[in-house]
């Protein structure tokens, strides 16, 4: 159930939704990228061992 | 067994695999616990009324953003004195995670400034080093783009990272050194344990902090067995383009 946040309300959930969406980017991209390293590097793994 | 055994890359990613399900585990646990708490279990303060709960974002997220700089600090040494590849990347790792944290610690910072102190920013001794060292980790993050060569961008940022130390120190001592401005002093100060917050604030406040610090374990982890998949991804195509 939401609090009651008075005449603060803009403030306290503009804080909290700013933030959250920081820290879920953040998490967001840095898996993301560190998805697609690791497919880059199996690929790469495995082009090499087909070159010997 | 000697922790320098993990500044080689593939003990380091063995490592990583092994407790990163347990850290992000934790990490959510605590921060979820402590922001849910802080949110809807915590009354108003008598002055500040519901923007009090600002703090279980701004604090944490200040603590972290002073940390990652230190954390930097000592890994882009290690790299300056043993030359480990691995603590270099550390370090570029850690440095977007900083700039977030630093971010969000000025943005809540401001928007917790306006009804409190009638002005979204002033030219505060700790604020204004805030804003400085997030032009630091910004400054560090492109100086690692604009140097093609890794290890002399290791080097260049190691240096900048040294200079930046400055700020972080005083980003969290500003108060100390002035004693002036808006910004409040140190509310948990560690070293004398004499704290100006009430315990129902407290603890949720605690439960914040500890899951922002295992947040940035997890994330500077995760990011750091990503730079040294990329930098061996590059230095296998380099091998195939000289062999081909």
């Amino acid at each position: 159930m939401m609090p009651e946040l008075g005449k603060y309300a803009a403030e306290v959930l503009s804080a909290y939704g700013a933030s959250l969406l920081l820290l879920a980017a953040l998490v967001g991209v840095t898996l993301l990228r560190g998805r697609a390293a690791r497919r880059a590097l199996e690929e790469t793994e495995a082009e090499a061992g087909r070159r010997g | 067994m000697s922790l320098w055994q993990y500044a080689n890359p593939v003990k380091f990613l063995a490592l990583s695999e092994r407790v990163q399900p347990v850290l992000w585990a934790l990490a959510a646990v605590f921060v979820s616990a402590g922001l849910t708490w802080g949110f809807f279990g915590t009354p108003d303060d008598a002055r500040q009324g519901s923007t009090v709960k600002i703090i279980y974002l701004h604090v944490p997220a200040a603590l972290m953003a002073i940390n990652a700089w230190f954390m930097m600090l000592v890994a882009s040494l290690i790299w300056l004195i043993r030359r480990h590849h691995v603590s270099a990347l550390a370090a570029k790792a850690a440095a977007p995670v900083g700039l977030v944290m630093t971010l969000i610690a000025l943005v809540t910072g401001a928007i917790w400034g306006q009804p409190m102190w009638g002005t979204w920013w002033a030219w505060d001794p700790r604020l204004t080093s805030f804003l400085i060292l997030f032009l630091f980790y910004l400054g560090y993050i492109a100086l690692w783009q604009a140097v093609e060569d890794p290890d002399t961008a290791a080097d260049l940022t190691s240096v900048l990272c040294l200079v930046g130390s400055v700020f972080a120190v005083l980003s969290r001592y500003a108060v100390q050194f002035w004693n002036q401005g808006l910004h409040q002093g140190t509310s948990i100060p560690v070293a004398t344990g004499n704290r100006s917050v009430a315990d129902v604030f407290f603890y949720p406040l605690v439960l914040a902090m500890v899951g922002f610090g295992l947040l940035f374990l997890a994330l500077v982890i995760y990011r750091t067995g990503t730079e040294i998949r990329l930098r061996r991804t590059a230095a296998l195509r380099a091998r195939m383009n000289r062999g081909a």
